[in-house]
């Protein structure tokens, strides 16, 4: 299982760290890898809204990360799922992974935590079913292929 | 945190291209250190080549030497292998640098908050 944790200590009060992260104008001004504008963005974060920014990279293809919000605490956490597209074509075989992000006070400002992990097997897949939709379709369709 | 210096992961990934440096390595990665003429031993090489070797692992900071006494010691230098394969995971190719941008973006936003308060306050 691939995941990632990354930790960053930000001069900005949680409210503000939050809003950058659950608003399209917030989320239009950092997202993606590169330095290149995000295309658009939609967010609309409370407990199954969805979210989905699209964004160019220095390689022209363009991205789009979609997905649905899983747990929302104001100035606190989210957690959402997400998938891949480039081009319009599936990345990561169609695989959807899972995005969490904890806001901690400290006295400069805040502190973030950053996980996204890959779900894989069907238990943990089952047992964040809750509200996908369309997304739990294509990974349970991806789940049974790998199988055989 | 990752901290991303490109220059330096080109330099680590060009010292990674060698098969001897990587032998080099995974030796040291084994023992926590080891003299020259220890690390030496297994190579068909002979001894001023597997000190070329070293030059080079060592300006890529991977490796760090030290004297004692007649002998010079050798270890691992981790980071920068840390740095390197977690720039091969997509991951964090992903978000280290969009984290960076979220970051001076709330911090702009966070001083533009605090001048409006100030502004209200002097009212």
């Amino acid at each position: 299982m691939r995941s990632a944790t990354l930790v960053r200590r930000i001069a900005a009060r949680p409210s503000i760290v939050f809003e950058a992260l659950t608003t399209a104008e917030g989320v239009a001004a950092w997202w993606g890898p590169d330095d290149l504008p995000v295309i658009r963005a939609e967010v609309d974060a409370r407990v199954g809204g969805a979210y989905r920014v699209r964004f160019r990279t220095v390689d022209g293809k363009e991205h789009e990360s979609s997905g649905e919000f899983l747990e929302v605490v104001p100035s606190r956490r989210i957690v959402m799922s997400w998938h891949w597209t480039v081009g319009g074509v599936e990345e990561e075989r169609g695989r959807t992974s899972r995005l969490e992000l904890d806001l901690v006070p400290i006295p400069e400002g805040t502190e973030l935590t950053l996980t996204h992990a890959d779900l894989e097997g069907e238990a943990s897949a089952k047992s964040h079913a809750g509200g996908w939709g369309g997304a739990l379709d294509k990974l349970v369709r991806h789940l049974e292929k790998r199988r055989k | 945190m990752v901290n991303y210096r490109p220059r330096d992961l080109d330099r680590v990934f060009a010292t990674l291209a060698d098969p001897t440096r990587r032998a080099i390595l995974a030796r040291l990665a084994q023992q926590e250190c080891l003299s020259v003429s220890a690390l030496a031993e297994p190579f068909s090489i002979k001894l001023p080549a597997v000190m070329k070797h070293l030059d080079v692992l060592d300006d890529a900071g991977l490796i760090t030497r030290s004297k004692q006494g007649r002998t010079v010691e050798v270890r691992l230098s981790a980071a920068p292998l840390r740095e390197a394969s977690a720039w091969l995971r997509p991951y964090e190719r992903f978000w280290a640098p969009a984290l960076d941008r979220l970051a001076a973006h709330a911090e702009r936003k966070e001083a533009q908050a605090r001048a409006a308060e100030r502004e209200g306050k002097g009212r």
